[in-house]
């Protein structure tokens, strides 16, 4: 399949998929179940929701492998089953993908820190190039490193994808607003600082994911554009930030409320958008429509 | 140095995280001693350990607290404060063991039931124990039953609930009314990404936090 970048260079906006864990804990997934485990337990259920994205006309869609490192299956004792689970979710994909879409491994943050002195870069590496070798040989068409604070963990999980699979690699981080106009990491990192250190690691296509909503992600993209002017741009927004309601968490923002800021991102310099947490179905069929009609 | 200087030198490498001579961190202090030598200087020429603790040690971490709910600072900062305070502290540990210094109380904190995430919680626990509160820290993935046992080693320590998701968050609830219900007295606060004043007043807990300097504004409101 022809890479993303080289599409995007043709098509210039495409739209990728929401939310897969929500959507698991939706469908049955209990407090405390490992998401990774339904690849091997509950395969049509995870199946259901990739295809429900590409129903929705997305472009791409993602793999039920956010977690699926070493270090956050060890408490679920499913450490020794890196390579399995990461393949099953690529594989589940690519089965509604079909061959005119396109799959990205989803590969997520340890949980360790490196200062901490919690472990080393290289532990940190093998267990981001193990993902990555099952999520490939699974039939990923490129794998997205995503919701990373830390600067130096993204850096590691790029190079682990990049030297160990064929795969296009993305690479997204998560931003909070620090005051006018400035945006960090939980980490501290800067969009502008993302962007140099991410390029040089070898990611193709970078961007955001998570965060408090696509309005805020107009500003991050921009910041983005101001230091790298040809590099694509990803957005993964999530639907507003969660909100407590009669004894549940609910993610406020709708379909519609979403949509409304879809050109404003584009505009500010996006070349792929979709959801993150709390987004379903409904709000990436909307974004598709919207996208369709802003000014490129 | 005289001992004003010297616990100024001694609140500034806190604050700024040189840990000892030897750290690389932060640059513009290189080659320059650290919280450990300071600390120990300063036992040497007669400083109480009271004066370390609290006019160099816990004023250095009010102001890394007070930093990053500003947003001036973010984590990498704090934790290499919090490893310089704990270098320093490892000098004064006998004057506690002796009674010569008192910490302010006990804190019990931990990640609630289902949630594995614990940056958060390490996070606020580095920063209560800088303010001079004895952390006990349960862990993560921590039940109503834990905690109550916590509470029966630990009389009169206040509790502290950490969740990182939205699906977890609502566990901190049946825990508040667990522990309200066997120990009345308990004074709880909750704190991660999703919750928030209105949810912690709704669940019954008793205050709600933002950034670790909250839950210390908070603990130490019930001291002071």
């Amino acid at each position: 399949m022809q890479p993303i970048a080289a599409k995007i260079q043709l098509q210039k906006i495409l739209i990728s998929d929401g939310a897969w864990g929500t959507f698991l804990q939706e469908k049955g997934l209990a407090v405390g179940e490992c998401p990774e485990s339904w690849n091997l337990n509950r395969p049509d259920d995870v199946l259901a929701i990739a295809k429900s994205y590409i129903d929705a006309g997305a472009d791409m869609i993602e793999t039920n492998s956010f977690g699926a490192n070493a270090f956050k299956l060890t408490p679920y004792g499913l450490a020794d089953k890196v390579y399995e689970l990461n393949k099953a979710a690529a594989q589940i994909s690519r089965k509604a993908a079909g061959d005119n879409h396109m799959v990205l491994g989803s590969i997520g943050p340890t949980g360790k820190m490196l200062m901490m002195g919690d472990i080393t870069p290289e532990q940190l590496y093998n267990a981001f190039r193990d993902q990555a070798i099952g999520l490939s040989d699974g039939g990923a068409d490129a794998l997205v490193v995503e919701t990373m604070s830390d600067i130096d963990e993204a850096v590691l999980a790029v190079k682990a994808c990049k030297e160990n699979t064929q795969r296009e690699v993305i690479c997204t981080m998560t931003f909070e607003k620090t005051g006018e106009d400035a945006y960090h990491t939980m980490m501290g990192v800067t969009p502008e600082q993302m962007t140099e250190e991410l390029v040089k690691a070898g990611a193709s296509i970078i961007g955001t994911n998570c965060g408090n909503g696509m309005a805020q992600m107009i500003g991050i993209v921009k910041a983005i554009r101001l230091v790298n002017n040809t590099i694509p741009i990803l957005v993964h927004a999530n639907a507003g930030a969660p909100i407590y309601r009669d004894g549940k968490t609910v993610f406020p923002e709708t379909p519609e409320q979403m949509a409304s800021y879809v050109c404003a991102v584009i505009d500010a310099g996006a070349n792929i958008i979709g959801g993150c947490c709390g987004t379903t179905p409904a709000h990436i069929s909307l974004m598709v429509e919207t996208a369709k009609k802003c000014r490129v | 140095m005289n001992n004003d200087e010297l616990l100024l030198k001694l609140l500034e490498c806190v604050e700024y995280g040189k840990v000892n001579k030897d750290a690389p961190y932060p640059p513009q202090m290189k080659g320059q001693d650290g919280a450990d030598e300071l600390t120990r200087q300063a036992l040497a020429q007669g400083i109480k350990p009271a004066d370390i603790l609290d006019n160099a040690l816990i004023k250095a971490m009010e102001k890394v607290g007070q930093k990053y709910a500003e947003k001036k600072i973010f984590v990498p900062q704090m934790l290499v404060a919090a490893k310089a305070m704990n270098t320093a502290m490892e000098h004064l540990k006998p004057y506690f063991s002796s009674g010569e210094v008192r910490k302010k109380g006990k804190f019990i904190i931990g990640t609630v039931s289902g949630d594995l995430h614990d940056i958060g919680k390490n996070l606020v626990a580095m920063i209560v124990e800088g303010a001079g509160w004895e952390v006990i820290d349960l862990g993560v993935d921590v039940g109503s039953q834990k905690f109550i046992q916590s509470i029966a080693n630990h009389n009169g320590a206040v509790v502290g609930l950490s969740a990182l998701l939205t699906t977890t968050m609502v566990n901190m609830k049946s825990i508040v009314m667990d522990i309200k219900a066997k120990y009345p007295g308990t004074r709880l606060i909750i704190g991660g990404a999703p919750v928030n004043e209105s949810f912690s007043a709704e669940i019954g807990a008793d205050g709600y936090a933002s950034d670790p300097q909250g839950a210390v504004s908070y603990l130490n409101s019930l001291v002071a």
